[in-house]
């Protein structure tokens, strides 16, 4: 009991006095995930978008296999990468094992198929009701895709966010692909895994405390989203 | 030179949907200038005729054949639905958005946008957000929204439908205006006053198919079939 109060106050301090290490770890899970997140929503926003518009045979089949990946879990998906980046996978020459990049690609795959379901749904709600009107006057289907994601603008950002919120706190994946390496490749999951395994709560529960309040503000931020949206505005 | 649009003929046109059929088999030729306007009942087709004119509703059977390729004709039309469809941007970005999409510049399309706005009345409301607006305003917006690109056939299904007495008059004034500048008007409506006041030509369509057409001035004093005369004096027709 007196472990853990000890632990809060120091913890406490840590985050008020701006520890170094702290800083450091967070900003680099912030970079990583914020990668992630970027290349992430460039591949699943226009896919979904694509997916809403365009009528081909396997379609249902292809939105079904994105809700089915969704379910991925994410330690496997870090083996697979590992599996590939590793000196005699089919990527090894490209030295990539153990670094933020392994990190940002393993978070990638895990948070596409999140993304791109959910922008799937609301970009579709949209497209039934545009699809008359952008059809009479005679859009491309770039410019469909366009105004879609434009206007569903929104909706896309509460897809962005939940698929932040996935991988800031995801902790299997990376510490395979990452390895957790000092100064390289620690992050704020893979830094509470082995500082609590050390015995160091202190600074395992000030990484916890950031990892959180990164959690809260995103689940507010999603909150407040999907109220403006209910509201029609902005 | 521009190509002209009509004669359109119209031949064994037919639309279905899952096996359905909603429209047809239709026969109609339009020429001569001036506004044709589709009457009859609910469920009659008149949407679907509108829509396969158009070309948003797949003809299963026959042909809309116009005077040049269907291509060119597609590109001088536009359609106000009977539910207006918004874009969730604001009344300004709603009017430049078809403008856009055809290459005009931002800073052309906005200054024509704002001229739009401003004719029907929604000058003062630019950035407002078009899904908020009232049905009237909406159904103004719409109309606005297709005449900007200066089309040379406007298709409405049933512009007026929801609007009152006023919003109606300027509706139609701006229909007439567009009208007088060139434009045709194809159009449905359920308001046998508004047939009358803006029509040179009528269909009358009922259960799919056309009952009755021609020139405004013979159909409203002369009707030819006795469903025709029972519509216009406003009994129930099937
Ligand atoms: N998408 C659809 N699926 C199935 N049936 C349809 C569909 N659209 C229209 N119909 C049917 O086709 C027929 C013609 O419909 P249409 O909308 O063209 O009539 P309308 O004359 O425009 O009627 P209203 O005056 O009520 O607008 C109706 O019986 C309608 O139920
Ligand atoms: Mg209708």
């Amino acid at each position: 009991m007196t472990d853990l109060w000890q632990g809060l106050v120091q913890a406490f301090w840590l985050v008020v006095t701006f520890d170094a290490e702290l800083a450091e770890i967070s900003l680099r899970s912030l970079r990583v995930t914020l990668t992630a997140l970027v290349v992430a929503s460039a591949i699943a926003m226009p896919l979904a978008a694509f997916l809403s518009v365009q009528r081909f045979r396997f379609r249902r089949h292809v939105v079904a296999l994105l809700n089915a990946l969704m379910g991925l879990p994410p330690v496997v998906v870090g083996l697979v990468v590992y599996l590939m980046l590793s000196r005699s996978g089919p990527f090894g020459v490209l030295g990539l094992l153990f670094t933020p990049t392994a990190m940002i690609t393993a978070q990638v795959i895990i948070i596409v198929p999140l993304i791109a379901s959910i922008a799937h749904q609301s970009l579709r709600d949209l497209w039934q009701e545009y699809h008359d009107l952008l059809i009479s006057i005679n859009v491309t289907r770039r410019q469909k895709i366009a105004t879609l994601l434009w206007d569903a603008r929104r909706a896309l950002l509460t897809a962005g966010l939940a698929g932040f919120g996935r991988a800031i706190g995801e902790v299997g994946a990376i510490m395979i692909v990452g390895g957790n390496i000092d100064n390289a490749t620690r992050v704020l999951t893979t830094a509470i895994a082995l500082e609590t395994g050390k015995g160091d709560f202190a600074l395992a529960l000030a990484l916890g405390i950031v990892l959180v309040a990164l959690a809260v503000a995103v689940n507010v931020a999603i909150h407040w989203l999907s109220r403006t949206e209910r509201e029609g505005r902005w | 030179m521009v190509s002209a649009l009509f004669p359109l003929t119209v031949k064994g046109a037919t639309t279905t949907r899952r096996g359905k059929v909603l429209a047809g088999p239709i026969d109609l030729t339009l020429d001569g200038g001036g506004t044709c306007v589709v009457i009859g009942p609910n469920g009659a087709g008149k949407t679907s005729l509108l829509r396969m004119l158009h070309g948003t509703a797949r003809i299963t059977r026959g042909q809309v054949t116009w005077a040049c390729d269907t291509e060119t004709a597609r590109h001088h039309q536009a359609f106000v639905f009977q539910h207006p469809v918004m874009l969730r941007r604001s009344v300004i970005e709603n009017l430049v958005y078809p403008l856009r999409v055809r290459g005009m510049p931002r800073t052309a399309a906005r200054q024509r946008a704002v001229d739009w706005a401003t004719r029907i009345g929604l000058g003062h409301m630019l950035e407002r957000h078009a899904p908020v607006l009232s049905g009237g305003e909406q159904q103004k917006l719409a109309i606005a929204r297709a005449l900007i690109v200066e089309p040379r056939l406007l298709f409405l299904d049933e512009p007026c439908a929801s609007l009152d007495g006023r919003a109606m008059r300027e509706v139609e004034e701006i229909l007439v205006q567009a009208a007088a500048s060139g434009t045709r008007l194809i159009l449905s409506t359920h308001d046998m006053g508004q047939a009358r006041r803006l029509a040179d030509q009528v269909v009358f369509l009922l259960r799919g198919k056309v009952q009755e057409t021609g020139l405004a001035k013979n159909f409203f004093d002369q009707p030819q079939t006795s469903q025709a005369v029972a519509f216009l004096n406003g009994d129930i027709v099937e």
